[in-house]
């Protein structure tokens, strides 16, 4: 029974520093993350039960992690030694119920929804976050009958994706996933969940020129999830969609997910120029030029201080940067979001988002967000268009099945490679791949 | 000795290999037996006295034109407009023709006492000269007489105060032109007509025009009916300036054209092999191309580009004839081919040509894919009357570095097109639907060309759709020694050799075809039987 266990390690976490300082993922074989034997975690409190998973993720939070370039904010809501795996498909061990309330029998598919709020947390009353539906930004992650841990994947106590054993999760976290999905489908909800709450909370208005940075994993989902929301009427159809995508299969699939444009990350502003029809200004001596105009919203799926500077450099005047991508420490000049009133919102996790109450679209009918958003039904009473309040990961699964994001999950590994599974994430975009997960149900018996 | 006229080989064993320009460069290739090279003919003998001939020329005018002198007066509105740096190429070496003839202009109009003269860049959407090549072209005496003054300006196609919209032709084609221009009581038009496309009511319709005019003529459609550009009957881009320019002289815009033609004597001494016979090179041309090839080959692009880019050329005038517009260019168009005409019996399955460093729109500046592109197929593929060298789905091989390299203050929106366009499609007509408008009327490409040296915004459309007749005929395109990812840009097929590349074509035109090298520059125009 095959484990991966992360531990606190400061001599090894400086190794990691180190090694993988010559480049992402390189740095798990000498790093805290070791391949033990361990036996499941204990169910924490009644509304838990076990989860075997069947595919878990390597995120680009992870790879932070195991690289040693995550942020010290985390240190207080993260408790060790954890097992990492917060992108996880997999079978109830036994019957419970879903975070929606329906009854799930043992053997159903759920995705995890790794967030462990107030509910999972035993904590009563819930925060005024967790009663919003919204608990991503729970703020009580570091209390209750658990460990601290912003997520599954980051706490001692719940176990995580990369394991054998299985993880426990609470019903609050429990989403069967619909049938016609693949396990590969299933596996991406969670980051495609992180991008519907991006899109939705970017301020995006309709026939906004928004342009994305970035086209990894979360770049792409971030299109895949504008397109489809938008082509259903679930949040205002920008004009022009724009991703700055580095490699070729990046910028293929950004355009098949609705992008208007695609091209490399130092083309990005000249197109933003262009559809804008701003001049611009500055760039000299290596400064990054400045637009006089530029995209109303700019996403930023990376959170380097390079990439903010850039999305900075191509926003317009009280236009958004919206930074999706997690940042750590960075230095960046804010002279620029300072003097032209940009508002810099970050955009993490998920919970429930306010969408018009329209009819679910089938995938075939989806259109690019670019394209003219589907007309509505005469038959849809009027006041279908009021806002009601839906699960993230519920939008996240039409988005799935809509945009096939399966097809992201380019290699999957047993536990037992996962040096070279790492080192494969952590080269991803270089090494033609998107999304690189473990196989749970490989390479040994479970 | 006489002077040979163009020549058509055919390789045998005994040929030696052949010079092929390679950009910054050249190479010598070995032709298959049987292919056919084309030589330019020799240089025509210059003109004994060139200020001598431009006098006369304005004193005997042709067509329906008064002497110069008669048409100039005290009082009366003057405007000298002049084709920019765009011709000829390379810039040839001081005096420039413009120059000769612009004085010779002047002298005449200071003797009439006029006083109200001003000199313009016909620049049409190309960028603005730098002081320096409007020295060279004008000389300094017209400059410093006229420059300080504000006498000499450039051409602003997006001046709405110096437009004038003077109607539409009868196939309802806008015309927008330069308003001193058209409110002279004269304009003197000088032309350097480099090739049989040059001139003619070309010169005002065009380079005097805004995009609302220009729109007209330069646009996929057209360009696909224009076969060629070379030969005016048979190019729709030509009827359709000749419409413009015949409503223009109906409209009482009154000009008095100038046409000039240059003899094929294009490189100094020192490159006296780039215009020779290989079989014909002696020891000092083999030195000098074996020197200059090896020397080049450890020179960083940029500097094999300021290299060449100094070079002036020695061609000189052959004829100028002045008068009426299309009495004017009849002779002109004459004497173009009577230096630059060779006969060629039957089309070939492969044409190859070697790309050199210059076209008309990155003098001084960086041949990026998008001319390479250009030169190739609107340019040298032109370069013909009656049937097109290549057979209709021939293979059409280039030999071109083509690094997607781009001047960044010349070709700014060339970097837009390149990286934002063509990555979409390389359809012209697809393009010009999707795309033109928005880069035509961008802002920042028209701040950019009013006020810096950047070609305006719609320009590497224009470039593209140049291509359009070559690419509806062709069967591929393949560019030897270019960038790949580059090439394929384009639209094109990457070669690493001339081999790789005829083994490429073959799966085009089969096993055995024909080939013809045309061997230019020398600028040379088959007459194709």
């Amino acid at each position: 029974m095959s484990t991966l266990l992360f531990e606190r390690s400061l001599p090894r976490f400086a190794a990691a520093r180190v090694v993988s300082s010559f480049g992402s993922g390189r740095g798990a074989g000498v790093g805290p993350l070791r391949l033990v034997e361990r036996d499941a975690p204990d169910l924490p409190s009644g509304g838990w039960s076990r989860v075997d998973p069947l595919l878990s993720g390597i995120c680009g939070s992870d790879l932070a992690t195991l690289d040693g370039r995550s942020s010290r904010y985390f240190e207080d809501i993260v408790s060790f030694p954890f097992v990492p795996g917060h992108e996880v498909v997999g079978l109830l061990a036994e019957d419970t119920t879903g975070a929606d309330g329906s009854p799930l029998a043992a053997g159903t598919r759920v995705a995890l929804q790794p967030v462990l709020g107030c509910a999972a947390r035993g904590i009563v009353p819930l925060c005024a976050a967790c009663q919003a539906g919204q608990v991503g930004n729970c703020g009580q992650l570091a209390f209750g009958h658990i460990r601290p841990g912003l997520q599954t994947g980051f706490c001692a106590d719940t176990g995580g994706g990369w394991s054998t054993t299985g993880l426990v999760a609470h019903t609050s976290q429990l989403f069967a996933v619909p049938d016609g999905l693949s396990d590969a489908d299933a596996v991406t909800t969670e980051p495609v969940a992180c991008a519907v709450h991006a899109v939705l909370h970017a301020g995006i208005r309709e026939g906004d020129l928004v342009a994305v940075v970035g086209a990894g994993m979360l770049g792409l989902t971030v299109t895949a999830a504008l397109a489809h929301l938008a082509a259903t009427g679930r949040c205002p159809a920008p004009r022009s969609l724009l991703v700055g995508a580095k490699y070729s299969q990046q910028q293929r699939l950004a355009r098949e997910f609705g992008a208007t444009e695609a091209l490399p990350p130092d083309q990005l502003a000249r197109a933003v120029r262009r559809h804008s029809h701003s001049l611009s200004f500055g760039g000299a001596a290596g400064q990054t030029a400045t637009l006089s105009g530029g995209a109303d919203v700019v996403i930023d799926c990376v959170g380097s201080a390079e990439s903010i500077t850039q999305s900075l450099g191509m926003v317009r005047p009280r236009g958004t940067v919206a930074l999706v991508g997690m940042p750590g420490k960075v230095t960046i000049d804010l002279a620029p979001l300072w003097h032209r009133e940009v508002r810099l919102a970050g955009a993490y996790a998920y919970g429930t988002e306010a969408v018009p109450a329209v009819a679910a679209v089938p995938a075939a009918e989806a259109v690019p967000a670019t394209t003219t958003r589907r007309k509505k039904s005469a038959a849809e009473p009027a006041e279908a268009a009021q806002p009601r309040e839906v699960a993230t990961f519920a939008l996240a699964f039409e988005v799935v099945a809509a945009m096939s994001t399966g097809r992201l999950v380019s290699a999957t590994y047993p536990l037992t490679r996962f040096e070279d599974a790492v080192a494969h994430a952590g080269a991803a975009g270089r090494r033609g791949a998107v999304k690189i997960a473990f196989d749970i149900t490989k390479g040994h018996t479970r | 000795m006489s002077r040979r006229p163009g020549f058509v080989l055919e390789v045998d064993k005994s040929t030696p290999p052949t010079l092929f320009w390679n950009g910054e460069g050249f190479t010598l290739e070995t032709l298959p037996e049987g292919s056919r090279v084309i030589y330019a003919p020799e240089p025509i003998k210059a003109l004994d006295d060139p200020y001598g001939a431009i006098r006369h020329a304005l004193l005997h005018p042709l067509g329906d034109r008064d002497p110069l002198p008669a048409l100039l007066h005290a009082g009366m509105k003057l405007t000298i407009c002049f084709d920019d740096i765009s011709l000829p190429l390379p810039p040839m070496d001081a005096p420039d023709i413009r120059q000769m003839v612009i004085e010779t202009v002047l002298d005449m109009a200071a003797d009439a006492g006029v006083d109200d003269v001003m000199l313009i860049a016909a620049l049409a959407l190309h960028r603005r000269m730098t002081e320096d090549e409007l020295r060279h072209a004008l000389g300094d005496r017209v400059y410093d007489a006229f420059a300080p003054h504000g006498l000499l300006t450039q051409h602003d196609a997006e001046d709405p105060d110096n437009l004038i919209h003077l109607g539409q032709t009868e196939s309802g084609e806008d015309i927008e032109i330069n308003k001193r221009a058209a409110t002279s009581d004269l304009l003197v038009y000088v032309n350097i007509n480099l090739v049989a496309m040059d001139g003619g009511h070309k010169s005002v319709a065009t380079g005097l025009a805004s995009y609302r005019s220009l729109r007209h003529h330069h646009n996929p459609q057209t360009m696909q009916h224009s076969r060629s550009f070379m030969d005016a009957p048979a190019s729709e881009l030509h009827s359709s300036n000749w419409r413009m320019g015949r409503f223009i002289a109906e409209a009482g815009v009154k000009i008095f054209q100038i046409e000039t033609t240059l003899n094929t004597d294009t490189f100094p001494s020192s490159f006296a092999f780039l215009q020779k016979r290989e079989w014909e090179w002696n020891l000092r041309d083999r030195a000098s191309f074996a020197a200059t090839s090896t020397s080049l080959k450890g020179v960083p692009p940029r500097f094999a580009r300021q290299i060449f880019h100094s070079i002036t050329s020695p061609h000189a005038m052959t004829s100028v004839q002045a008068g009426e517009v299309e009495a004017v260019h009849a002779v002109t168009t004459e004497n173009v081919w009577k230096q630059q005409g060779v006969d060629v019996q039957g089309q070939t399955d492969i044409l190859t040509l070697g790309l050199p460093y210059i076209c008309p729109y990155n003098v001084n500046s960086i041949m990026n894919p998008i001319l390479v592109a250009c030169l190739g197929l609107g340019y040298f593929f032109n370069l013909y009357r009656g049937k097109p060298l290549v057979r209709q789905g021939g293979v059409l091989i280039l030999r071109h570095p083509t690094r997607p390299e781009f001047h960044p203050g010349h070709h700014p929106s060339y970097i837009d097109f390149y990286e934002q366009v063509l990555t979409q499609t390389v359809d012209p007509v697809a393009i010009h639907k999707q795309f033109e408008e928005s880069f035509a009327t961008d802002p920042w490409y028209i701040h950019l060309y009013r006020t810096g040296h950047a070609y305006h915004g719609v320009h590497p459309f224009y470039m593209w759709y140049w291509c359009a007749h070559a690419l509806e005929h062709l069967g591929r395109v393949i560019i030897v020694g270019g960038d790949p990812k580059a090439v394929r840009r384009l639209g094109f097929s990457p070669a690493s050799s001339l081999n790789d590349a005829l083994e490429i074509a073959s799966d085009v035109v089969g096993p055995s075809p024909t080939l013809t090298h045309l061997h230019a520059p020398p600028l040379m125009m088959a007459d194709v039987h």
